[in-house]
């Protein structure tokens, strides 16, 4: 085993496990190509070699006393810039937040990967305060993307796509409140889950949206993704929203396939303003899985226009105080979005609230006749950096606010959504599988049998292969 | 006759003690818009008298 730059987090904690090869090597190779490929691809903010090596000498060692190593062993990985690292300022994308002290521990989702033997090796990229789907963040410079560097990552969790697309980590971890997991897997090609809302514990990693936030896996495979998922599960009392439900492990259940299961496809507002690429994708998994049945999901542009109303609101109140004190150390696009929001009349928020409840019961009884709904996760492949609008169905819209069209309605909610790539040319698209509640496993099964019928598969970039 | 919602801004500005630069303002301004308009979207959803908000989401 000599390069692994393409190789699942599964292989190498095999290898590890079987003495193939060591922590040590594994984790040095990722610290190579991240020195090596960072300067172009400008996904790491911050790289934890020393922590990384000791962690990585302590797994070799463990083996050698013929200790139990964990289904992570020596996998190395990286956090959206978020998440508390120990002995780093948590910036969340920003100038601002980096002036705070550094975290006094990790976040716990690093501490269940780490008990299960993968290893940190850095933080990630974002868009300032994850306000953002394009990967562009002012302070940092942008992410770029592995299959054109031209193009943007998508954001927010802009780095954590790009880590794993660009072959530096086969692991990362995001955050997702209107689609920040699920767009950047879209525009760099790999897998994404987002999680239902209150599975995974949010404590110790910064906020945006409270009533939205979630955290998730990016991987190059859907196995990679349940092992990742499986090992962070489990109740936290330090996020208030995390439910007391215990573990559901998904591995062992997605080579069941999708036998048995009732799926549809999104049709009305999801086909409204696609591309044809997304459209495509969408054709090409709906094909595979026999799908015949297409269903409208109730409302769903309403729903992102409520989604899009509590977001503008909670997040100006989480950031009122610096916008008022620290105006210009925000990026100008996240700044004017925030401080507008800070405007918007209470009893819009009010109605939005409760048109959410309105929402999820109607969303619910669709539950009831299918078990999983296939939707795209963007409306087109990555665009250009710098690039500030495009056109969706034949109206000339803001790139930065508008990518997350079909994401939006269903986070909205809680949804749990498994991301997978269909590795189009020249670029990659992804499209949604969502589940019911609780039902991560459902989603999984189903992007598993597309990627072993190669429908789905996260293509290997030019330059890394 | 002023545009209200420029009228919005400079009060919620003054009102939210929020400092706002004059080259700032027509960004601001579009992004309120925008939010505006979702709002409005929103709200001509008829909803019965007793809908509860759903302030945070159980799943």
């Amino acid at each position: 085993m000599t390069d692994l730059t393409w190789t699942s987090a599964n292989a190498i904690a095999y290898a590890v496990h079987d003495g193939q090869v060591s922590a040590h090597d594994v984790v040095a190779g990722s610290l190579a190509r991240i020195a090596g490929q960072n300067k172009v691809l400008n996904a790491f903010t911050a790289v934890t070699e020393e922590r990384a090596l000791k962690r990585a000498a302590a797994i070799d060692a463990a083996r050698k006393n013929g200790e139990r190593l964990g289904p992570l062993a020596g996998v190395p990985f990286a956090v959206k810039n978020l998440f508390d690292v120990a002995r780093l300022a948590t910036r969340a994308g920003s100038k601002i937040n980096r002036d705070n002290p550094p975290a006094t521990q990790d976040s716990p989702l690093i501490t269940r990967l780490e008990a299960s033997g993968a290893v940190l090796v850095g933080a990630l990229n974002m868009g300032e305060y994850a306000y953002d789907f394009t990967g562009e963040n002012v302070h940092d410079g942008p992410a770029r993307n592995p299959h054109d560097t031209a193009r943007m990552t998508g954001g927010s969790s802009s780095g954590s796509a790009g880590a794993v697309a660009g072959g530096l980590v086969p692991l990362s971890l995001g955050s997702d409140t209107n689609g920040s997991i699920r767009v950047p897997a879209s525009f760099c090609g790999i897998f994404g889950l987002k999680p239902t809302y209150g599975r995974l514990t949010r404590a110790r990693s910064f906020p945006f949206v409270g009533s939205l936030d979630h955290l998730g896996p990016f991987a190059r495979s859907v196995y990679d993704l349940a092992l990742a998922y499986d090992a962070m599960q489990g109740y936290d009392p330090e996020d208030p929203v995390c439910v007391n439900r215990a573990a559901e492990p998904t591995a062992s259940l997605i080579g069941n396939g999708p036998d048995g299961l009732t799926i549809a496809v999104a049709g009305g507002y999801f086909r409204k303003g696609a591309f044809p690429e997304a459209l495509t994708a969408v054709e090409r998994v709906v094909t595979a899985l026999g799908v015949t049945r297409e269903i409208e999901i109730p409302e769903a542009e309403r729903a992102r226009s409520a989604a899009y109303v509590i977001t503008a609101t909670e997040g100006a109140a989480l950031h009122l105080e610096r916008l008022r004190t620290r105006a210009d150390d925000f990026d100008p696009a996240v700044r004017d979005r925030l401080i507008a929001g800070a405007m918007v009349p209470a009893t819009l928020v009010d109605q939005a609230q409760k048109f959410r409840r309105w929402y999820r019961a109607h969303m619910l009884e669709l539950f009831k006749h299918v078990d999983a709904i296939i939707a795209p996760s963007t409306p087109c492949t990555a665009p250009l950096i710098g690039q500030q609008n495009f056109v969706l169905d034949g109206v000339e819209m803001p790139v930065r606010p508008n990518m997350g069209l079909y994401t939006q309605p269903i986070s909205f909610i809680g949804l749990p959504v498994a991301a997978v790539p269909i590795p189009l040319p020249p670029l990659p698209i992804g499209v949604q599988i969502i589940a019911a509640p609780w039902r991560e496993d459902v989603a999984l099964r189903i992007a598993h049998a597309l990627e072993r019928s190669g429908v789905a598969a996260a293509p290997r970039p030019r330059e890394s292969a | 006759m002023s545009d209200p919602l420029d009228d919005l801004i400079d009060a919620a500005a003054r009102t939210l003690d929020l400092p706002i630069e004059p080259a700032c303002k027509a960004a601001v301004k579009t992004n309120l818009k925008v939010t505006l308009d979702h709002g409005a979207h929103v709200a001509a959803f008829k909803l019965p008298d007793h809908a509860e908000p759903a302030p945070v989401f159980v799943a």
